[in-house]
């Protein structure tokens, strides 16, 4: 009784009564996923899924593996990032992989060295301009670039012509896949000077991933872009009573988009050492995925960037765990299917429940 | 004449050929909360339109706060002190109290263009002391609005006009859709602005709510004001008959 009055105008308010944050679900998920790879490897194989069971090895958990789940999600995740908050504005992008694609091979042709032992590249693009060897930064800046000139195509098309960001984005996702094939006339794109080598490397693409996350969870919390974003995703129209330039937000949006897929592309063709036309193909149904999954509501105003990461880690577990059970491929996008669907019902249904009592 | 806060004169809207509102003469004065009445489609909401800017009058002026004015759209009105509590509420679901009392102009602590740092601290006391100020009762400001009641989320938004200074409050049938307790709680929160002198146009179609809350009754018929009298000097009846046509000519006030 005594911590009841928490409340505004003397009504009582239990303090401890309050419902935890709509990520702990995801969380709670992620264990259970992570418990059941353990109990059904323990039974059926003998080894563990999280912990170490070499001798020959320090430490108390499977290191390697922990690092692989969120290696390979790590480039996806990146894209991830910025979808969430396009899907926040109660928008969507589906041109992410595209972007990823084209982003890839117009980087990558800044990146590449003069020689490859001691001959001449075979496979860069501006040989005879003698832009070879460049300093990092400048596949990087071109990188960006291309990020930013495509999102900002994708929302001052959703801004002033009104169509449907599904729309808009199709569109952009059809375009930069026909200019990543142009580009070098389906050529791949390879030697990359080591700097730009180093982008990728062992466990960049992890640092990178978690800093980003960290850095837009903290914008979406403590900056009016991240409030303005929650608002126009929860009722556009209050937003835009309330002063808020919906236009202007909407294009920064989609332009961090588009930044943040060019950032996931030059870690990709960094490390896999070369790009290609076909570079991060259905790439944008999996940042969705992983955003839905880890809480974001598609009819926007809901989720976070910290769900997100979780939803990528479940991504990741999932692989992992198929792979340490020695399953087929085939199963692991099955189960992904049906656990994209299940995380939609499940936030349903307990949005329901929520409103029920409320 | 200092004491007028808000004024039109001949003020006039067509839709095309519609005649929505014809020559509105209106007056309203400091601490003054005045009614306004009508069946629907009279031309109520139009008027509230036209003095908040949503929509562009055809002719006549408005004169507000001493001076003329003519805003470009509902944001600068907002900015010159109108505040407006529309029928279809304007909050965010998905945020939680404080941010939707400052939506659109919220504090920070450091301007970095579109990535300010939002002062939340700040926000949170000014919310609490607006609630406090318009004896509004939430009992969690940390909650989203999605999960309030109807009663609740209209006091948001009221306390959301009292928060800040302003000059003027419209409310568009702010109880049309709450329940008896909800009702009563709106009408506290309007009786607490009225005790600290801040006027309002209400627009109701609840009689008792109108006798309750207001010094005045105007009436609007057919786009018209067929009606402007103390609530001293009429009673249910009077003004039913005028609203419905029964009685017409414009009554004046008698002073």
């Amino acid at each position: 009784m005594a911590q009841t009055s928490h409340g505004v105008g003397g009504v009582g308010y239990d303090a401890r009564k309050r419902t935890w944050p709509a990520e702990f679900n995801v969380f709670l998920a992620l264990v259970i996923l992570v418990v059941i790879f353990e109990l059904i490897g323990r039974v059926f194989l003998g080894d563990s899924f999280l912990f170490n069971t070499r001798a020959d090895v320090a430490g108390i958990f499977n290191e390697a593996r922990l690092q692989i789940i969120i290696l390979q999600v790590s480039i996806v995740g990146i894209i991830a990032i910025g979808v969430t908050q396009v899907i926040i504005t109660g928008g969507i992008d589906l041109s992410s992989g595209s972007i990823v694609g084209a982003t890839a091979m117009i980087a990558m042709s800044f990146a590449q060295v003069a020689t490859v032992n001691g001959n001449p590249n075979p496979k860069a693009m501006f040989l005879a301009q003698g832009w070879t060897d460049l300093p990092v930064i400048v596949p990087v800046l071109v990188a960006i670039g291309c990020g930013l000139l495509a999102g900002l195509v994708n929302g001052a098309l959703i801004a002033y012509t009104r169509i449907p960001p599904f729309i808009a984005t199709l569109g952009m996702m059809v375009t930069a896949r026909g200019i990543a094939k142009w580009w070098s006339k389906g050529q791949p794109i390879s030697f990359p000077t080591d700097s730009f080598a180093a982008i990728g490397k062992g466990l960049m693409p992890v640092i990178i991933f978690l800093s980003l996350a960290v850095l837009f969870q903290l914008i979406m919390t403590y900056t009016r872009y991240g409030k303005h974003c929650y608002a126009i995703g929860s009722n556009e129209d209050a937003a835009r009573m309330s002063g808020i330039k919906i236009a202007n937000h909407k294009i920064l949006v989609y332009v961090i988009a588009g930044i943040l897929a060019a950032l996931a592309a030059v870690v990709l063709s960094s490390k896999n050492l070369t790009a290609q036309a076909g570079m991060g193909v259905m790439y944008e149904l999996d940042a969705i995925a992983m955003a839905v999954i880890g809480g974001v509501s598609l009819s926007g105003g809901r989720g976070s960037i910290i769900g997100t990461v979780i939803g990528a880690l479940i991504f990741g577990v999932i692989i992992s765990g198929f792979t340490f059970l020695r399953l087929d491929a085939y199963y692991q996008e099955m189960v992904k299917g049906v656990i994209i669907v299940g995380a939609v019902v499940l936030d349903q249904w307990r949005q329901r429940m929520r409103a029920l009592r409320a | 004449m200092s004491d007028i806060v808000l004024k039109t004169e001949n003020l006039t809207k067509r839709y095309g050929g519609v005649h929505a509102l014809e020559g509105a003469n209106f007056e309203l004065r400091k601490g003054e909360h005045v009614a306004i009445m009508g069946d629907n489609g009279a031309g109520k909401s139009t008027f509230v339109r036209q003095i908040t800017a949503v929509e562009q009058r055809t002719s006549g002026q408005v004169w507000f706060d001493g001076k003329e004015v003519n805003f470009a759209g509902p944001i600068e009105a907002r900015e010159a002190g109108i505040e407006t509590v529309f029928q279809n509420l304007a909050l965010a679901d998905d945020l939680d109290v404080p941010s939707n009392l400052f939506l659109g102009r919220e504090k920070v602590l450091f301007n970095l263009g579109p990535f300010s740092i939002l002062d939340r601290k700040y926000m949170r006391k000014a919310t609490e002391a607006a609630l406090v100020r318009t004896a509004v009762k939430i009992p969690n400001l940390s909650n989203t609005i999605r999960h309030m009641s109807g009663g609740q989320r209209q006091c948001v938004a009221i306390a959301r006009t009292a928060t800040f200074a302003s000059k003027l409050i419209i409310m568009d049938e702010p109880t049309a859709a709450l329940g008896v307790q909800e009702t009563a709680q709106v009408e506290n929160i309007i009786r607490t602005l009225k005790d600290n002198g801040e006027p309002l146009i209400l627009i109701s179609h609840n009689m008792r709510q109108v006798f309750d809350l207001c010094d005045r009754i105007v009436v609007f018929r057919r786009g018209r004001i067929v009606a402007n009298l103390r609530k001293e000097n009429t009673d249910g009846q009077d003004i039913v008959s005028y609203i419905t046509g029964a009685k017409t000519g414009e009554a004046e006030l008698a002073a």
